[in-house]
């Protein structure tokens, strides 16, 4: 916008304290308020045209001033400006409009990942470092924040109108959204699409918060557990370490760096590796066979919550060699006892 | 010359010798069978207005309900499950029984043959089993209603509805499964008569624009219709035996769900609007004593919608993982099927330049149509623009578009269309005064009401909310205000409709002095119609036709 | 399209009228000649079967989808139905679609017993075909292959054990046979349920053929049922290779 930025910020505030206006807390509000500015002046401007035109020919050719009317067929010159110009401006919107979508749905490559998971009727936040929330948020500003977000039952959406981003929230499959908040503060996180009886309690805040707090945060919150640990834990207790662990005799392929990578399935598919490619595979293992291995892995539907497939998600995502896997392996063999996993791990939280 | 031209172009016959026509398709029969049993379109037509006016103030009554309960932010006059059967009752009532029957119902029923020049419509018995199955699918709505309600929005959305409700689901998705073949009948009937019925000289152009509108919206009704039947069956076998065609848990798509669902409900608001169209097109005409504006745009205009309407039903999915692609030609699509709006509200406001205009009441809730449904197609821009529909789509900002829609457009030119043609079904005169004053009321009722939904929309009130945050309370408080004036300007038509019954001033065949063969008959109309199949040796809204006619009735009869 | 209506010709109206007045009871007073009934008619008939189209249209697209998704599954599911039947049961369609038309040249030529022979063979036909399918779908539910609580998928997973040489599916694609025997279900119910509103009305026609309604000149009852009858023929012409010849050969 060729808004000076003074005048914009006046606007902006005068509006938000007038509470007709949320507030602009993230990177792409000023981009999606400046669509809007110029979608409500097309409004104001149709609108008054048309009243205009109705008043004016209303007062002009009434019955008293106008006693008899005079036909006219039409005019193709009126009738195509009049197709052209809305066409034009509509083309504009179009354009602008998709260039803010792919703004908007599209991270950057240096973004954090949190995880969201939605159920009826609340909203569960997994830092990787292991920190939980329920119906809360902490985010630092500044930086820009992706989060990888599926719903346990069904549709949900996670709504942050400060921030101006909206993402339905899909059972069985990840969405993404990202944001970059610019503001400290706290912002209100809404369930956008009606998920049930208690639709309008699945309401939370945004904490937005300096990076040295935020920091601090996240050190007196953490469970002593990142996500990753968990999945490990998850790993062994699965038995999924039996066929994956990069030996030579391993019946299942190699996940260490396997995330990000491109992958050749039997029916000749290429494939990149990423988190949803990474649940389908634990959930669907036949649609998912890697070439050279035979389908020989069960399904875990039903096994695993959405939480213990993030677990695991986010420890085959790190997991940079099989040494620790190979480790557990031996632990087990040896007739010690393997590492135990927290009964939450793989339960509900 | 001011003194002889008054500011009205109504006409009565004079008072004291005037009588209604001896025998009319009302006092032809008596007694109800004549009427549960009558093949007389103009009668099936009755019966849908009396039930369609039922169903609206059933639904209406909901709608209060809801504003009632938002007038604070705590969910404190019924809780959440009550609120959520409320709005879902408001939606389901609104759009399956009253707005998809309300103008093709009535008027549709009522005017076809007449504008074409024909006895009844193509199938006489099709339409009465149209409002049988009609009734019979409100019946059933009223009866998941009585039974303790349904929760699940107007949407249906999967798989809340299929696996995660315990209210009756199953007993709502029937009731709109069977009102949807009343729809589909009507638009047989429909079309099939705008086909093989039409009077000797009644080309497709010397058609009033409100047929083509009904075409258009039957043929969506034919076409789009189906799909939800389908739909609906399958979340209804979905719940019954607990399988998973749209739930994921079990291999199924939940936006399987999402695209045939709006396959069917997105060309639905077009059913409900194109009919609300036509009526326009015949008001602004006839009370500006002009042909409209550039007639073949208006026509096409309306094919190109019921055509383009077919192609944008995924821009209800923009935030649902939906490809970016496809997502960008649905937007696109749906930025194309707004310019033919466009070009028929500037052909109706140039319809009046250089007319004749006056300003009953039907005139003033068609200017109420313009007003309303240019702010009302204008920001359905917004949310067809991909990047403003993240931040505005599921929040008040729907709500408020979608109610200039179909409440300020379809709602207002069904008022319109029911004043127009009253003395036509009734044969009497409504007071002109109270009724200009009701017109108003709701104009300005509507504004009041919906107006501020797109403040709360923007931000970030999401709709279906029961209990919201307090900072929103001020804006909902002025909604549930305007909600109140509006109800009153609903209630009064009824009031002074039903007074003209028997005190109105007596009509006469011809009280607007419009062109159309449905007023060159009697009012009300007799049972057949025509004595003799007429003639259509004129150009459609031709006033120098009509002048020349009625100067020859008057030098005949003197 | 419709040139007898646009004509303005009232030569040709007034007398086409008069005959029609003159030489059909069936004749309904609304309509201006028994030609522009007979064209309503068909014409309504036409887009009725038009949404019929879209009806199936919506679940062909769910199968589409899903067949493109479990692939492996459709196929195993597929060879578990009955090709022998499902081509006995289309050829018995096919059959009864040419006895129908016959019926309707029979009623042209105003040959009442040839009409009347016609469609009760069409119907017995037609129940033949739903008592076939009926063997089908209690052999299914024998198999506990009806989708729901009961769905039954060891058949998949351990196929030797059923004496079938087939080779083994995952459990997890094993699961979706069950995607495929619902969308099979749904389809060919309706198309029985469209079969059984067709056989209803097929034995109203036959109780008004035999009293010589359709053999003096109106036929339109006749016509547009056939059109319906063929409609469904057709559906099933979709649906038999789609739900039973899917990869048919390389597993024999």
């Amino acid at each position: 916008m060729g808004l000076s930025p003074v005048l914009w910020q006046f606007l902006v505030n005068w509006l938000h304290n007038a509470s007709l206006f949320p507030a602009e807390a993230s990177t792409i509000a000023p981009y999606t308020d400046a669509l809007y500015f110029f979608l409500v002046l097309m409004t104001i401007f149709g609108t008054t045209l048309v009243a205009v035109l109705v008043v004016f020919f209303s007062a002009r050719y009434s019955r008293q001033r106008s006693p008899v009317a005079t036909q006219i067929e039409g005019s193709t010159l009126l009738e195509t400006t009049w197709t052209i110009i809305p066409l034009a401006i509509f083309l504009v919107v179009y354009v602008w409009g998709a260039l803010l979508y792919f703004r908007i749905y599209n991270p950057p490559t240096n973004a954090m990942n949190i995880y969201i998971v939605g159920k009826q009727w609340m909203w569960k936040a997994e830092h990787p470092g292991g920190q939980h929330e329920i119906d809360a948020l902490h985010v630092p500003m500044g930086r820009p924040v992706q989060l990888t977000m599926i719903s346990q039952d069904v549709f949900h959406s996670f709504s942050v109108p400060d921030f101006r981003i909206k993402r339905e929230v899909i059972p069985g499959r990840y969405s993404t959204v990202w944001f970059e908040a610019t503001k400290a503060g706290n912002y209100r996180l809404f369930c956008s699409q009606y998920c049930g009886t208690q639709h309008s309690g699945m309401v939370g805040w945004i904490t937005v918060m300096t990076p040295g707090d935020y920091k601090t945060w996240l050190e007196q919150s953490t469970s002593g557990q990142s996500l990753a640990q968990n999945g490990e834990r998850l790993f062994a207790s699965m038995g999924c370490n039996s066929c994956h662990n990069g030996t030579a005799a391993a019946r299942g392929p190699d996940l260490a760096g396997v995330y990000g990578s491109k992958l050749t399935l039997t029916d000749g598919r290429q494939i990149l590796v990423d988190d949803a490619y990474l649940r389908d595979a634990i959930l669907n293992p036949s649609a998912h066979v890697t070439a050279g291995y035979a389908p020989i892995m069960p399904t875990y539907q039903g096994q695993l919550s959405e939480d213990g497939l993030i677990d695991l998600v986010e420890f085959i995502k790190n997991m940079q060699s099989d040494y620790r896997v190979q480790q557990t392996l031996v632990t087990a063999a040896s007739g010690e006892s393997a590492p135990t996993t927290p009964p939450q791990a793989a339960g509900e939280r | 010359m001011s003194t002889a031209i008054g500011n009205t172009i109504v006409s009565l016959p004079d008072q004291s010798t005037a009588r209604l026509p001896k025998r009319h398709y009302i006092n032809n029969e008596y007694g109800l069978l004549s009427w549960l049993l009558t093949e007389d379109h103009k009668r099936i037509a009755l019966l849908y207005l009396f039930s369609v006016t039922f169903f609206f103030f059933i639904g209406g009554a909901f709608a209060g309900l809801i504003r009632l309960e938002l007038l604070t932010p705590q969910p404190d006059l019924v809780a959440a499950d009550t609120y959520n059967k409320f709005f879902t009752m408001h939606g389901l009532i609104m759009i399956f029984l009253f707005l998809v029957p309300s103008i093709p119902g009535v008027l549709g029923n009522f005017l076809i043959p007449l504008m074409i020049g024909a006895k009844d419509l193509a199938f006489p018995k099709l339409n009465l089993l149209s409002w049988y199955v009609y009734m019979a699918g409100g019946t059933l709505t009223l009866a998941a209603l009585v039974l303790g309600g349904v929760d699940t929005g107007w949407t249906f959305t999967t798989p809340l509805s299929t696996h995660y409700l315990n209210t009756h689901v199953i007993t709502a998705a029937m009731a709109i499964f069977i009102t949807g073949f009343s729809s589909i009948l009507t638009g047989i009937n429909f079309i099939v008569t705008i086909h093989r019925m039409r009077c000797p000289g009644m080309t497709w152009f010397r058609m009033p624009l409100f047929l083509w509108s009904h075409y258009a919206a039957s043929l969506l009704m034919v076409l789009g219709t189906p799909v939800l039947a389908t739909t609906l069956v399958l979340v209804a076998l979905e719940r019954l035996f607990g399988i998973g065609i749209f739930d994921p848990a079990k291999g199924g798509d939940p936006l399987l769900f999402q695209h045939l669902f709006w396959f069917y409900s997105h060309p639905a608001v077009y059913i409900m609007i194109l009919p609300g169209m036509g009526v326009v097109s015949e008001v602004i005409s006839t009370f500006s004593r002009k042909r409209i504006f550039g007639y073949t745009a208006v026509a096409f205009s309306s094919v190109a919608i019921a055509l383009f309407g077919f192609f944008v039903w995924e821009h209800h999915m923009f935030i649902m993982g939906v490809s970016s692609y496809s997502a960008l030609v649905f937007s696109l699509l749906t930025m194309l099927v707004a310019v033919p709006s466009a070009i028929k509200i500037f052909n109706w406001a140039f319809t009046l330049q250089k007319g004749s205009i006056t300003f009953e009441t039907p005139m003033l809730y068609c200017f109420g149509f313009m007003g309303l449904f240019t702010i009302g197609g204008l920001t359905g821009v917004f949310l067809g623009s991909l990047g403003m529909d993240i931040h505005l789509t599921e929040t008040y900002f729907v709500v408020a578009h979608f109610h200039f829609v179909m409440v300020g457009g379809g709602l207002m030119a069904f008022l319109a269309g029911i004043h127009f043609w009253w003395p036509k079904m009734t044969g009497r005169m409504y007071p002109e005064t109270i009724s200009k004053l009701a017109a108003v009321t709701t104009f300005i009722g509507f504004n009041l009401t919906f107006l501020p939904q797109f403040v709360l929309g923007y931000l970030g009130l999401p709709r279906r909310y029961a209990a919201y945050p307090p900072e929103f309370q001020v804006l909902n408080v002025l909604s549930t205000a305007g909600a109140t004036v509006l109800g009153f300007g609903y209630m009064l038509p009824l009031l002074y409709l039903a007074w003209s019954l028997k005190y109105g001033a007596i009509a006469g065949s011809n009280p607007w002095q419009a062109t159309g063969l449905e007023w060159q008959i009697a009012s009300p109309p007799p049972t057949e119609n025509f004595t003799e199949i007429p003639i259509m040796d004129h150009e459609v809204y031709d006033y120098e036709w009509l002048a020349n006619k009625t100067k020859k009735e008057v030098t005949t009869v003197g | 399209m419709d040139s007898a209506l646009a004509t303005t010709d009232p030569a040709d109206l007034h007398a086409g009228q008069e005959h029609g007045h003159v030489s059909l009871p069936q004749h309904r007073h609304h309509f201006e000649t028994v030609e522009q009934q007979r064209e309503a008619g068909s014409f309504g008939m036409w887009l009725f079967l038009l949404t019929e189209i879209m009806f199936f249209g919506g679940m062909f697209l769910a199968y589409l989808l899903y067949r493109n998704w479990y692939y492996p599954a459709f196929v195993v599911a597929s060879n578990q139905l009955s090709v022998r039947i499902g081509t006995i049961n289309t050829m018995v369609l096919i059959t009864s679609g040419f006895c129908m038309a016959v019926g309707v040249w029979a009623a042209e030529m105003r040959r009442r017993s040839l009409l009347v022979a016609m469609l009760v063979t069409t119907t017995l036909l037609g129940v033949l075909f739903l008592s076939l399918k009926y063997g089908e779908y209690h052999e299914k539910y024998e198999l506990h292959h009806i989708p729901g609580n009961n769905f039954n998928i060891s058949m998949f997973t351990n196929p030797a054990g059923y004496g079938i040489k087939e080779a083994p599916l995952p459990p997890d694609m094993a699961q979706k046979t069950q995607v495929f025997f619902f969308l099979y279900f749904a389809m060919t119910g309706m198309h029985a349920l469209h079969m059984i509103i067709g056989l209803g009305i097929l034995c109203w026609l036959i109780s008004r053929a035999r009293r010589g309604d359709f053999s003096a000149g109106y036929v339109a009852p006749v016509e547009n049922f056939a059109l319906y009858w063929h409609f469904i023929d057709v559906v099933w012409l979709f649906l038999y290779p789609l739900l039973y010849l899917i990869n048919r050969h390389p597993m024999h």
